[in-house]
């Protein structure tokens, strides 16, 4: 019997995308960045996009994502989105150092009121002007293990970058405004570096918005590196439509007695994939992992955690929650690995999810690899419906149904939001979950942009 | 003011209430007493609405209205009020939300305007001082990590602040000791004018003491078997249910 497969390999598309554009990338970029692209490349080329056969991408299906055929956007291409009107994307009351980058090149004007010696720029930039600050480019987002990150790091041009040297205390959150628009459907790389050095505090804010209906894969990759006694926060608002795809890898590596915070809330979008992988480099660092995603249709969210304890005395904490409805579906994998000798490890990781209709689906796989005798871990996952008796107690005191309902999804996430450190962020925040849990918003409510994002 | 005519009521296809007659006037109090599983809490929990409970037949008359065709909010704006034998937890939904939503609901229907945040915090605080409240209680989620007695206290602190003109209390007083039962009690005897009733589900003669019913009706197998004053109740509480059940089975 022979099988008869008309599936095409949709990674020679961008093989052959690679080989076309190759010497252009390397004539254009900076050596720092093209010391990784070449084993990238062929990193991409063993693995290939995913299918469901890859264990790592078992729940997650980026087949369809690929299809579609994607305009490439290596030239910095000229914004025609007006800064006052991403401004309004902002948030009330936070006063923050704000670039935008648009299909993956950075934009930044003004200079802000950051403190001496910090630099908030585009990473092409940096890769050109200041290599030496880029010296661990490559070092942590490690193109072997996902095809998404090789074909990043193969690509890659521009970004964000941002660097705290020791001691400095950034006061006022960076904010990064990510739009995708162009003309076409497109395929955006974007590759971002942060280096908080030892003593010294950053908070960031990446947000990212659609801004018109075509189709968009974006694949971005950010490195983050946290040096000893240094306290990073890191929060994600994602906010696209039905028809982009967000594939986000976040590498965090840590070094003793810091603390580092990444929070991510997923509000709106087609396809969703966050990789978040953390290394614990130094005793006594802290990492807490926060998560919450609100799905509808037939959107798809997939966060995929993986924490390593490699030294003793590390804590890490993991915090995931996803209220779906209708045919959404979500996949939650964390996987905890404590090396051999971390002993004195506390890791703990939870994961809840509510299901609001009969065809929401939801997998959640937690994974605890444990080498060392003396630790604590513990993980937990639940996947559950409104609890009847809490709303019928609602109700019996007047609070009609719907909103009972919406007090009831508040609560589940509240936990979650209640992590955002900055106040003004945490209240912009349970507005936009409120507003999207009671159906007014697909995204940034304030933003004039008809995004016709069905 | 509530009229429930002949009604049967089922749960997963057993009949728990068998024809219950009952009609509470204004300025009433009934006392509805009887052994365990004899239906006084389904009673209860029809009144309010829930909606697992199927009634077969007969209906309910509230203010004039059918009560049985509302849903379980518009029965406590219209001033019918449930005090749940075991008030649940609710974990993420701040106790003063939870009580501004439900106050400000009740005024919107009452063609009220609705408090603010200020207005609403000082009766917040008159009123469980009247219940003798911790005010702590109120910093936390909806009945989280109360006691047994707290969480009593708080439904009688949600009554007071929303003075309904029916008050049913589904064994408040079970679980209680003296003191939060005398406090239960002023909580109810506060509310009472000639406009307002309450129906109170008891076990025990005991609550009764202090909150003195018109009537009391004792509930055996899903029906009202007996009903007199409030002498009934302290029969009860020296010779038990047995002489019921006797009188029944003969």
């Amino acid at each position: 019997m022979s099988v008869v497969t008309d599936q095409v390999d949709l990674s020679l598309k961008y093989t052959a995308h690679y080989n076309e554009v190759k010497n252009a990338l390397f004539e254009d970029s900076a050596e720092v960045l093209n010391a990784q692209r070449k084993k990238a490349f062929q990193d991409f080329v063993k693995q290939g996009i995913p299918t469901r056969k890859d264990e790592n991408y078992k729940y997650t299906n980026l087949q369809p994502s690929f299809a579609t055929d994607f305009e490439f956007v290596h030239e910095k291409t000229v914004l025609a989105t007006a800064n006052e009107e991403v401004f309004k994307c902002d948030v009330p009351n936070l006063n923050t150092n704000l670039a935008l980058i648009q299909n993956g090149w950075f934009r930044k004007d003004g200079k802000g009121d950051l403190p001496a010696g910090v630099i908030f720029d585009s990473l092409e930039k940096i890769a050109n002007e200041k290599p030496e600050l880029l010296a661990a480019y490559g070092s942590i987002a490690n193109t072997e293990e996902d095809p998404m990150v090789a074909l990043n790091t193969a690509f890659a041009k521009d970004g964000f970058f941002l660097y705290v040297p020791k001691g400095v205390i950034v006061e006022s959150p960076i904010q990064i405004i990510n739009i995708l628009k162009n003309d076409v459907d497109t395929y955006a790389t974007q590759r971002n570096y942060i280096y908080v050095e030892a003593g010294a505090k950053a908070q960031v804010l990446w947000c990212d918005h659609t801004l018109n209906s075509n189709q968009y894969l974006s694949n971005s990759v950010t490195e983050i590196f946290v040096g000893d006694n240094a306290e990073m926060e890191f929060y994600t608002v994602q906010n696209q439509h039905n028809k982009a795809t967000n594939l986000n890898s976040v590498f965090v590596k840590q070094g003793r007695d810091s603390r580092a915070t990444t929070h991510t809330t997923t509000l709106h979008g087609g396809m969703i994939r966050n990789n978040l992988k953390f290394m614990l480099d130094g005793e006594n660092a802290e990492a807490h992992m926060y998560g919450m995603a609100f799905m509808d249709r037939k959107q798809h969210v997939d966060n995929f955690t993986q924490v390593i304890h490699a030294v003793p005395h590390c804590e890490s904490n993991q915090l995931y929650k996803n209220v779906l409805d209708e045919q959404s579906s979500g996949a939650f994998s964390g996987r905890i690995h404590v090396v051999r000798d971390a002993q004195k490890t506390n890791a703990f990781q939870r994961n809840n999810n509510l299901l609001l209709t009969d065809e929401a689906t939801m997998q959640t796989k937690p994974q605890l690899i444990i080498d060392a005798d003396d630790v604590k871990c513990s993980h937990g996952a639940t996947i559950g419906q409104i609890d009847e008796e809490a709303l019928f107690y609602l109700r019996a005191r007047g609070i009609d149904e719907d909103k009972a309902r919406l007090m009831m999804m508040n609560a589940f996430t509240h936990e979650v939001v209640n992590e955002i450190k900055i106040e003004a962020l945490r209240d912009r925040i349970d507005d936009l979950v409120d507003k999207r849990l009671s159906g007014d918003l697909a995204r940034c409510h304030e933003c004039d942009y008809q995004c016709e994002c069905d | 003011m509530l009229k429930i005519k002949d009604l049967y009521v089922s749960v997963e296809g057993m009949e728990i209430l068998k024809g219950i007659n009952l009609e509470v006037k204004p300025g009433e109090i009934h006392a509805i007493m009887g052994p365990n599983g004899s239906g006084k809490s389904t009673l209860a929990s029809v009144l309010a609405g829930k909606e697992e409970y199927e009634v077969t037949s007969g209906e309910v008359i509230y203010d004039g209205e059918n009560l049985l065709d509302k849903s379980p909010e518009d029965r406590a704006k219209d001033g019918l009020f449930l005090s749940f034998q075991y008030p649940v937890e609710i974990p993420g939904v701040p106790m003063v939300n939870f009580l501004k939503s439900s106050v400000n609901e009740h005024r919107k229907h009452q063609g009220l305007k609705e408090l603010t945040a200020g207005e609403f915090l000082k009766l917040m605080r008159e009123k469980m001082d009247m219940v003798d409240m911790h005010p702590n209680l109120t910093n936390r989620s909806v009945n989280e990590g109360f006691s047994g007695g707290e969480k009593k206290k708080n439904e009688i602190f949600q009554m007071a602040l929303l003075e309904p003109k029916l008050a049913i209390l589904d064994e408040t007083d079970s679980g209680l000791d003296i003191d939060a039962l005398k406090t239960v009690a002023n909580g109810v005897n506060a509310l009472r004018s000639p406009e307002r009733s309450a129906i109170v589900v008891t076990h025990y003669q005991r609550l009764l003491d202090y909150i003195v019913p018109d009537y009391v009706h004792i509930l055996y197998k899903g029906k009202i078997v007996k009903t007199a004053g409030k002498e009934l109740a302290l029969e009860l509480e020296e010779k038990g249910y047995d002489w019921i059940k006797t009188e029944m089975a003969g």
